[in-house]
């Protein structure tokens, strides 16, 4: 199952060519061409007809984590996040390191060693290490190399029949839509243009120089987002909730969506009965902050799989808006081929 | 060139300004004194000093740019209060705390000397002792009457540093502007071991301009060159008593090679095996975060650009007494000149796929 | 120029709304250029042909706002920002939405003012449930200040002179110039989206390709009471921006502005503003770099539906602006630069 494969592969930011081979293996038999480029991206392009308009999807690779910054002299390894990474949620995981998956887990001084004012105080970055089980610093350095990524090694599941929990749903969800969308058994009359994209998680990287070189006539982000109704969390601030559908965004920190694909992308749903809520929140930001702006602009818009817990070790979606992005997605194809660009 | 070497043209660099985006004066220094190991230097519009050294052989040539930040921190006139006090604001990121009692340059109509100063602490509630000194109560005193400073000095003056460069024992050195002036001797260095070797690659080395502001320099100059290769040379942070071993690199054991998502694995991996095979020490720098250094805008600019970056080990950085090695210099400088000798055709189309 | 500020600053537009503030100005400037159009985001790109150098002037057109994000079983809306919009001076407020709904401004009961931020506030349109909020306002959808310009001898109040005042400007002086005869290439761009991070003028910069760049925009003072220092005050000129976050100004272009508008005897100040930037960040960064520089005009209260400034300024700024159109601009921004 390619979400599973995905989800559980290697692809902090800037180390993504594990997420890369997987779905260059899965895609390449339906593209005309796939290639990677300087940053990493990948890029396949199924090609329309001569002087038809350029679509753009795009979904990136990269998925939050640490790189080994220094190697201490009893073998324990010290961190830095790469990416927006909560340090709360770190202490007292397990992680694989490397691209050879060195197992160790982040440990931190033990509760009964501390003051009790201590344990209200929560573990900072320099208050933790990983521990690989090495005697030294000499046995960890043949294991580990500085600027070694590492992941968390949180596996997929199915929880109950609806749900399902594994690290990285933001974003290999978006990257396993677009692979089903670009190994679909159609062929388009527009160019295609579908881009794994590198580095999102630090400043939208890998899509600023994809789309300057693909010069879309017009992008979608397939993204994972913020859910947060959960206990706690007051309805206004939810953002999204699992099991209504994908999400789509009128604005984030860095885009204010183009109008005009909003109002495409919600008449595809309600012709089509496909379910879908609007993005509460208007913070974050997503590979449209970069491409929107690339040259003299392009109109984005971003459809997102809900997902409680990202940028944490287990995030959880629902199944059922996983397909029913899927299904927006294809619809907002056809609608394309149909109608043409909604502009 | 002068023949001054590469202490005595540090302090010359260090003691001209070059403020983010009034770097001409600094700009013209260098220019002046690394004559002789280019080919053709110009301006761009942002003032971006960009020297070319041809390559031999038949075209094309693969084109690499090295690029040091020329600028410095400093301050800036915001207002010329009644009794002659200017009032500032920072060009780039200073600790405030290190500004009271410091010596500086105003360039005014003339240059004048002065002194930041603010509110005595004899003067100053117990409370306010406690507390560090906010922008809005400092102040540099030049002395003059407000009618004096008027005639003078006018809003937009730029301010440096005042301190002299100082010579410490063995091969260390301290002064203004070393973040990154350092970084522009690389380049010097590097031009002066390449006089004596046979270099295919066109080797664009630029002094970039406001960097301190946001990297602005780098992300028009890169634009304009579109090189095959960037390598960012820039300061970074140097072990020092309060600054542990796991977030300093050593001083003295060479230039930090940084990893991580701005450098492409195969510049990096390069960069080590020459420092490998010709002994020249050198230090990995894992670089999680891809902000804060030209490296950053040059490796998104266009459709991407393969990006390194080479860092000098620097104490206190940011302040007036940052201190460098200038062994660590000279072998930056030396190494760069290795890699550039080896670059051909297949190496940098290898680059173009990740 | 009072009916046409007036008219501009009581438009709808906040940030990706521009569509009737474009319309209005479309209308003014059409007769005074050669061509005008949109682009992808809605930018308006005034054209001036010629032989010349080209130079583009943006002033930009959005104003700050309210973004809907959430309505209640009750028909409240709860929103977030568009820009900068302080919970404070939101308070109490009217807000209007490009159907023409209005709505008021309120606060949960808070222990303490000072815990006021905009997810404790929600707009209030007097809707009586969801269903019938939705059918005026929908997630989404984006709200602007609403209020009237008023005229107090030299000075105006009114929401949004942030920037309409520099819009102003910039209609006027290619009203001056039309039946002029001039060398240089104009490209009047109102921009869309600065508020929410100077989008619109970064695209448009790209594909004008301007050899030299100007912003008109509005800048802070420091001459009310307990004021931060700086050293802009009402009614003392239009200023010639220094710093501001995103830009330094070249010094030769700082220095051609002062050249000018000495040589013409206009009243100008020299601007550093410590927080805040506007469209000439993005234009001096523009594929190879523009040389670019900025007038302001001083204003009081900026991001708030009670903004001042001096008429004087203003008609001050289209003087300088027109002076500088005017004058002989090099090549590639470079002629001078180079001198």
């Amino acid at each position: 199952m390619l979400l599973k494969t995905l989800t559980e592969a290697f692809g902090i930011p800037g180390q993504e060519q594990e997420i890369a081979n997987i779905l260059k293996e899965w895609i390449s038999g339906n593209c005309d061409k796939v290639e990677t480029d300087v940053l990493g991206n990948l890029i396949a392009i199924q090609s329309g007809k001569e002087g038809s308009p350029k679509v753009m999807l795009c979904a990136h690779m990269d998925e939050v984590g640490l790189m080994i910054t220094f190697i201490e002299k009893s073998g324990a390894l010290r961190f830095k996040p790469v990416g927006g990474i909560d340090p709360r949620v770190l202490v007292s995981k397990s992680v694989y390191i490397g691209r050879g998956r060195i197992p160790g887990v982040i440990g931190a001084k033990p509760i009964h060693l501390q003051k009790r004012e201590e344990a209200d105080v929560p573990f900072g970055i320099d208050d933790l290490f990983i521990d690989i089980g090495a005697k030294d610093k000499e046995e960890a350095e043949r294991l580990v190399e500085l600027g070694d990524g590492v992941i968390f090694t949180t596996t997929y599941e199915d929880l109950g029949t609806k749900r399902a929990k594994a690290k990285a749903f933001d974003d290999r969800a978006g990257c396993a839509i677009l692979a089903r969308l670009l190994t679909m058994d159609k062929k388009w009359s527009f160019t295609l243009q579908g881009v794994f994209s590198a580095q999102e998680e630090i400043d939208a990287r890998g899509a600023q120089v994809a789309s300057y070189r693909l010069e879309p006539d017009i992008a979608i982000v397939l993204e994972s987002t913020t859910a947060s109704d959960v206990p706690g969390s007051k309805k206004h601030l939810y953002s999204t909730m699992l099991g209504e559908g994908p999400a789509l965004s009128h604005s984030d920190n860095r885009l204010l969506a183009d109008p005009r694909i909003l109002e495409r992308l919600k008449e595809v749903a309600e012709k089509k009965n496909i379910p879908y809520q609007m993005r509460g929140l208007v913070g974050g930001y997503t590979d449209t902050s970069r491409i929107h702006l690339v040259r003299e602009g392009v109109p984005c818009g971003a459809v997102s799989v809900p997902t409680r817990y990202i940028h944490s070790p287990a995030s959880i979606i629902d199944k059922d808006d996983f397909e029913n992005t899927f299904k927006l997605m294809v619809g907002f194809l056809d609608s394309i081929e149909e109608r043409g660009l909604p502009f | 060139m002068k023949t001054t070497g590469l202490a005595g043209f540090l302090k010359d660099a260090i003691s001209a300004p070059g403020v983010s985006g009034y770097e001409e004066k600094v700009v013209a220094a260098v220019k002046e004194e690394m004559s002789g190991l280019y080919d053709e230097a110009r301006t761009d519009a942002l003032g971006n000093l960009i020297m070319l050294k041809r390559g031999i052989g038949r075209a094309p040539h693969p084109r690499i740019m090295l690029a040091a930040h020329i600028d410095e921190i400093g301050l800036m006139v915001t207002k010329i209060e009644d009794q002659g006090c200017l009032r500032v604001t920072q060009v780039g990121g200073i600790d405030k705390r290190i500004l009271p009692g410091l010596e500086v340059i105003v360039y005014g109509k003339k240059e004048l000397p002065g002194v930041v100063g603010a509110k005595p602490p004899h003067v100053q509630d117990p409370d306010e002792q406690k507390k560090a000194v906010k922008w809005e109560d400092l102040y540099v005193d030049i002395g003059l009457t407000g009618e004096e400073a008027q005639e003078l000095v006018n809003i937009g003056d730029i301010i440096t540093f005042a301190q002299s460069p100082i010579q410490l024992q063995g091969r260390f050195m301290a002064g203004k502007s070393m973040d990154n002036r350092t970084g522009v001797m690389v380049l010097f260095e590097c031009l002066k071991f390449l006089r004596a070797m046979r270099h295919h690659a066109d080797v664009y080395c630029v002094a970039t301009v406001q960097e301190e502001v946001g990297l602005r320099g780098a992300t028009t100059v890169t634009y304009g060159i579109v090189p095959d290769i960037g390598i960012a040379i820039d300061v970074g942070f140097g072990e020092q008593p309060s600054v542990p071993e796991h977030q300093g690199m050593s001083m003295d054991k060479g230039p930090g090679i940084a990893i991580g998502p701005v450098v492409h694995p195969k510049i990096f991996g390069r960069l080590k095996a020459i420092a490998k095979e010709l002994e020249i020490t050198v230090q990995t720098v894992p670089s999680p975060n891809p902000y804060g250094t030209d490296a950053c805008s040059i490796q998104i600019t266009r459709g991407g650009i393969p990006t390194a970056l080479v860092s000098i080990p620097l104490r206190y950085m940011h302040t007036s007494v940052e201190t460098v090695c200038l062994a660590d210099i000279e072998r930056a400088g030396r190494l760069l000149a290795e890699f550039i000798v080896r670059l051909d055709k297949k190496f940098v189309e290898e680059l173009k796929c990740f | 120029m009072k009916d046409l500020l007036k008219k501009l600053a009581e438009t709808f537009g906040p940030a990706g709304n521009e569509a009737q503030i474009r319309d209005v100005i479309r209308e003014k400037v059409k007769g005074f250029v050669d061509e005008v159009e949109t682009d992808a985001m809605g930018n308006l790109i005034a054209i001036r042909k010629g032989h010349g150098p080209r130079v583009m002037v943006a002033a930009h057109m959005d104003e700050i706002g309210v973004i809907v994000t959430h309505i209640d079983e009750k028909g409240f809306l709860r929103f977030s920002n568009i820009g900068g919009v302080s919970p404070f001076v939101l308070l109490g407020q009217k807000v209007i939405f490009a159907n023409g709904t209005v709505g008021s401004c309120g606060m949960e009961n808070l222990s303490e003012m000072k815990d006021l931020k905009l997810n404790k506030m929600f707009i209030d349109i007097g809707a009586t449930d969801r269903d019938s909020a939705s059918k005026k306002v929908s997630i989404g959808d984006i709200g602007g200040l609403y209020g009237e310009a008023h005229f107090i001898g030299d000075k105006v109040i009114a929401k949004s002179l942030d920037n309409r005042s520099g819009c102003a400007v910039l209609i006027k002086t290619l009203e001056n110039l039309a039946e002029r005869d001039i060398h240089n290439q104009i490209y009047a761009v109102f921009t869309v989206q600065e508020e929410v991070g100077l989008r619109g003028a970064k695209i448009a910069a790209y594909r004008v390709n301007p050899d030299i760049g100007f912003a008109v925009d509005v800048t802070r003072t420091g001459d009310t009471p307990e004021s931060p220092a700086m050293a802009v005050k009402l009614g003392g000129g239009p200023t010639i921006k220094v710093k501001d976050s995103v830009v330094l100004t070249h010094p030769l272009v700082r220095q051609f502005m002062i050249d000018i508008a000495e040589k013409k005897d206009i009243p100008y100040q020299l601007e550093v503003l410590e927080r805040g930037g506007t469209d000439t960040g993005p234009i001096h960064l523009t594929r190879e770099g523009v040389p670019s520089g900025a007038i302001s005009i001083p204003a009081r209260y900026i991001h708030t539906p009670s903004e001042m400034a001096d008429l004087n300024d203003i008609e001050n700024a289209v003087k300088f602006l027109v002076a500088i159109l005017e004058s002989e601009l090099g090549d590639r921004g470079t002629g001078y630069l180079t001198h």
